[in-house]
């Protein structure tokens, strides 16, 4: 007999499924349950760029100690996939678990010495109860959802009660799928040894957070935010955005009179329209997004520069994928940094915000519209495949019942009647920011033409060298006053004084929460520093400054934060360390401490220790 | 073309509109394209309409994309907000802006190279699409800023200044717009001003995508000999299938024509579309008929004007996407932002 991995509440699982096969509903009934027993859990859908038949994993870590990040290795694999058998094999921790159907006799080859094998014969039981192809197909998911209950002692109640959650409405479905839980169940405590050495217990770990995707929580920040317009064309990883929007507005901003809608969203005949149509409302007075992602960003470079230099504002929600061209349009990357901060020919420089998990990205995503009002400029919310597309704990959503949308500086009717001076790019009161009009405002006055031509400050069209000048630099001016405004950095100081220090950004958080904790207990200690915004605020700066050494940690090949961080703070290179990490898939603690635990090796600053615990 | 600015001094006898309004105050400024450019005429006729539509100059927003005739928002309704944008992509911006606000009046000023090449997507889309919009391009058959090149709406064999030969078959944008669902066709030309001005009328009263090309001889790059788009050639070959008024509501209505001659299309807000016949037998509700009439005229050489396609019920993109009555940049915050209390239930159904 292998040896057994023993642990409660700390392991990984992880099922091997086929597209299209139905399991992606069960593998989620499985997660859940495990978060209303009080236990962190984080899943990730690693998916192909495929509708049927390719393999795809549903992974779930859990983890009482509330790390969410992927930790890498797997304890237990679903093996539902004959496909990736021998890949899904290897992946799992010697002493760790291989759950699979056994209605078919497997050669001895397929297995593993040092791994324990849980054999439920699956399609036996389902084709024994079950005549229909697609019922048999879809119940075989539950079935297995029931053995696993079993098997890591999931609360049968729980389950039962999501069921009846989930299928509300179609009430006629609960039953059928509570037998199939049962009989999953019921087989696997008769025949298995339950439960086994990884298991769960009920603990009071989840409180008040909540659990959802970030593309959804953006959608939603963007009602809040007040956006009326949304023009998209679909692209993974960002479509769920604005199939999100679709379905909050439906929900939130339906006339209950008529019916009708304060909103208005068009799928776009490309990104180029998207923006274009984007930068046309925002003109006319609305607010304005688009989501999209690398490839969408590229193809929007020419409009994002009129937006810049004719200072429009615009939201740009770019779900992050690994690029260049397709890349890899289904794994996660931080890799659109540069093409965003710099989008556009000529001398352009944009604001980036750089949310955590879903709770930032619903708080940027209202944010970004008050901000492009304010600043007149395109915003980007920089999400990623690995925040946006996965359902993530986090803290509750939260909204000041005082608060009030800022629509920037707009001359009214009234104040252009009162002989108020306009002057589309007079900067009057010294932060860069001009006043604009909307459309039809007033009959005789405040009228401007718009365009991506050199003008003046009146707004008349002028190549004069001075006129140019001026309004280039007004625009680093407004860029200054960027910098007040973008959420500021997050400092986490290390329990111990110390010369080291790392930044991070976006959806490395929690992977660098695990990271540091695990460093402390090794006797390494760094002060971290969340990046939440660009312009970079003068505490990233100060940051730098007051640390020997920093580490900076991203998830692309060519350091392009630590690129931007050169660039515009004027930082000597070899004070940033990059530590990347670029195959697409998400982060790790144990990558992150191997990169820096082996690099202070080598300055031979700490004592060399092993780097991966 | 001129640097002078435009004297202040106006006669004090100069006709008014209903709103009071001089045809100066609908004018912009000096147009710094070449002297006899034929988008100077459209510029001027697109002043005439709206003078004499009694448009509120500050209710139409005008937007166009890159080229010549992309300059000429510039040139006329000065009190108009007015959007020179990227090159061949007006329509989105135009489209953006409408949906913003479906109560301005949105004019899209286009040529054949910001619409028939690089925009060639744009412009479909937007007529597919219905937005509420006249869409004019200005069609030269030529890139004049850059001095001379083949656009993408030179027919074939027609010959350029230097004597190169078009080989490419040309873009007919009309019968695009008419395939693609445009539910006001029309086509002019710049040198006829009595059919352009109540074309544009017509066009700008349309609630739905009206578009109209334009053929506007290139004084500079396209009016010579050999080419198909010269003024010559165009008046030589001119088809006009029918002559339109445009009717005011306070106007007395009165019957110049035999019965049967004429057709008139109420507009929704009360004016009147007249046609006038003047090719027997078409018919400007029949799209299938003015598909057909189109290709054969053409396939003889002659270039049909006139309004082409109307159709009298018009579902543009503000009814199709059911958007409330009151324009989107209008609602106030609590008409966007769900509020505090709301979030707590949406807490509670995530957890």
């Amino acid at each position: 007999m292998p040896q057994r991995l023993e642990a409660i509440n700390d392991f990984v699982v992880k099922f091997a499924n086929v597209n299209g096969s139905g399991s992606a509903s069960a593998n989620q009934l499985f997660a859940k349950a495990i978060l209303r027993m009080g236990v962190p859990a984080t899943p990730r859908n690693i998916f192909p760029s495929n509708i049927q038949g390719l393999p795809t994993w549903y992974e779930v870590r859990v983890s009482e100690k509330g790390y969410l990040g992927a930790r890498g290795g797997v304890d237990l694999v679903v093996a539902m996939n004959p496909q990736t058998w021998d890949a899904d094999l290897k992946e799992i921790e010697p002493g760790g678990y291989l759950f699979y159907d056994s209605s078919k006799p497997m050669p001895a080859s397929k297995f593993r010495a040092d791994v324990n094998v849980v054999g439920v014969p699956l399609t036996e039981m389902c084709n024994r109860t079950y005549s229909d192809p697609r019922q048999r197909q879809l119940f075989r998911n539950i079935i297995y959802v029931g053995a696993l209950s079993a098997l890591l002692q999931i609360e049968p109640e729980v389950v039962e009660k999501l069921l009846a959650e989930q299928f509300r409405g179609k009430d006629k479905l609960i039953a059928p799928n509570v037998k199939a839980f049962h009989m999953g169940r019921d087989w696997a405590l008769e025949n298995l040894q339950c439960p086994l050495g990884i298991k769960l217990e009920r603990r009071d770990a989840i409180g008040d957070m909540i659990f959802l995707e970030g593309n959804s929580a953006a959608a939603l920040g963007a009602v809040y935010g007040g956006a009326s317009v949304c023009a998209w064309y679909p692209i993974t990883p960002s479509s769920s955005v604005a199939e999100a929007f679709e379905k909050h507005c439906r929900r939130y901003r339906t006339d209950k009179a008529t019916g009708k809608g304060r909103y208005a969203i068009v799928q776009a005949e490309d990104e180029l329209a998207s923006i274009g149509m984007v930068i046309g409302a925002a003109w006319n007075g609305a607010r304005a997004f688009t989501a999209t992602s690398g490839p969408g960003i590229s193809l929007m470079q020419e409009f994002l520069g009129l937006a810049y230099f004719a200072e429009i504002p615009a939201v740009i929600i770019d779900v992050q994928r690994g690029g260049p061209s397709t890349g890899m349009p289904t794994r996660n990357q931080q890799s659109d940094v540069l093409v965003c901060a710099y989008a556009s020919h000529g001398d352009t420089k944009h604001v980036l915000l750089f949310p955590e998990d879903p709770k930032e990205c619903f708080d940027f995503g209202a944010l970004a519209f008050d901000l492009a009002d304010r600043l007149q400029t395109p915003i980007f919310v920089m999400l990623e495949l690995e925040i946006g597309m996965n359902d993530r704990l986090c803290k509750p959503l939260a909204w000041d019942a005082n608060r009030k949308l800022d629509r920037g500086k707009v001359m009214t009717a009234a104040d252009l009647e009162a002989g108020k001076l306009f002057g589309r790019y007079l900067d009057v009161d010294g932060d860069g920011i001009t006043y604009r009009t909307y459309p039809g405002t007033h009959p005789t006055k405040g009228a401007f033409f718009t365009r991506g031509t050199t003008k003046d400050r009146m707004a008349r069209y002028s190549e004069e060298g001075p006129d140019y000048v001026e309004n280039m630099d007004r625009l680093l001016k407004k860029f200054a006053t960027a910098k007040k405004l973008v959420p500021a950095p997050i400092l986490r100081e290390a329990k111990q004084p110390t010369k080291f220090g790392v930044l991070y950004y976006g959806s490395t958080s929690p992977a660098m929460v695990e990271a540091l904790d695990t460093l402390e207990t090794r006797n390494i200690h760094l002060n971290a520093m969340r990046v939440r915004g660009f312009p970079f605020a003068q505490e990233v700066e100060d940051f730098i400054a007051a640390h020997d050494r920093v580490f900076l940690v991203e998830q692309n090949r060519d350091a392009q934060l630590r690129t931007l961080l050169i660039n515009e703070c004027g930082i000597d290179p070899a004070r940033i360390v990059p530590v990347l990490n670029y195959d697409g898939n998400p982060i790790t603690a144990r990558f992150i401490i191997g990169g820096i635990a082996e690099r202070l090796a080598g300055a031979n600053v700490t004592p060399l220790r092993k780097a991966v615990p | 073309m001129t640097y002078l600015p435009k004297p202040r001094f106006r006669h004090p006898d100069l006709p008014t509109n209903a709103l009071g309004f001089t045809r100066r105050d609908y004018e912009g400024a000096v147009s710094t394209l070449c002297a006899g450019c034929g988008h100077d005429s459209i510029s001027a006729a697109i002043i005439q309409a709206c003078f004499e539509l009694d448009l509120p100059p500050h209710r139409i927003a005008k937007l166009s994309g890159i080229g010549c005739s992309s300059k000429t928002p510039t040139y006329f309704l000065g009190a108009s907000h007015g959007f020179n944008s990227v090159h061949g992509r007006m329509p989105s911006v135009l489209t953006g802006a409408n949906l913003a606000n479906k109560d301005l009046i949105y004019l899209g000023v286009s040529g054949d190279g910001d619409s028939a090449s690089i925009g060639l997507g744009q412009f479909a889309h937007s007529i597919r699409r219905g937005v509420n919009m006249l869409y004019i391009v200005e069609n030269n058959g030529v890139y004049g800023l850059t001095k001379g090149q083949f656009s993408a709406t030179s027919d074939r064999g027609s010959k350029s200044k230097k004597g190169v030969v078009n080989t490419d078959e040309p873009i007919d944008m009309v019968s695009m717009a008419l395939q693609l669902g445009a539910t006001f066709v029309g086509r002019s030309f710049s040198g006829d001003k009595t059919q352009l001005v109540p074309l544009i009328k017509a066009g700008l009263l349309h609630k739905g995508a009206a578009f109209i090309d334009c053929i506007s001889p290139c004084v500079a790059f396209n009016n010579h000999e050999g080419s198909t788009r010269s003024f010559d050639y165009v008046r030589a070959h001119n088809e006009a299938v029918n002559r339109l008024d445009v009717i005011l509501p306070r106007a007395e209505i009165t019957t110049d024509y035999e019965p049967g001659e004429t057709v008139d299309v109420k507009q929704h807000d009360g004016k009147i579309i007249r046609l006038r016949k003047v090719a027997k037998d078409y018919d400007a509700s029949d799209r299938i008929g003015a598909m057909t009439h189109l290709q054969q005229k053409q396939a003889a050489g002659e270039i049909v004007t006139g309004l082409l396609y109307l159709d009298e019920e018009p579902v543009d993109l503000h009814e199709a996407l059911k958007t409330v009555d009151r324009p989107l940049n209008m609602l106030e915050d609590d008409d966007l932002c769900p509020g505090a209390a709301e979030i707590a239930k949406i807490n509670d159904s995530l957890r």
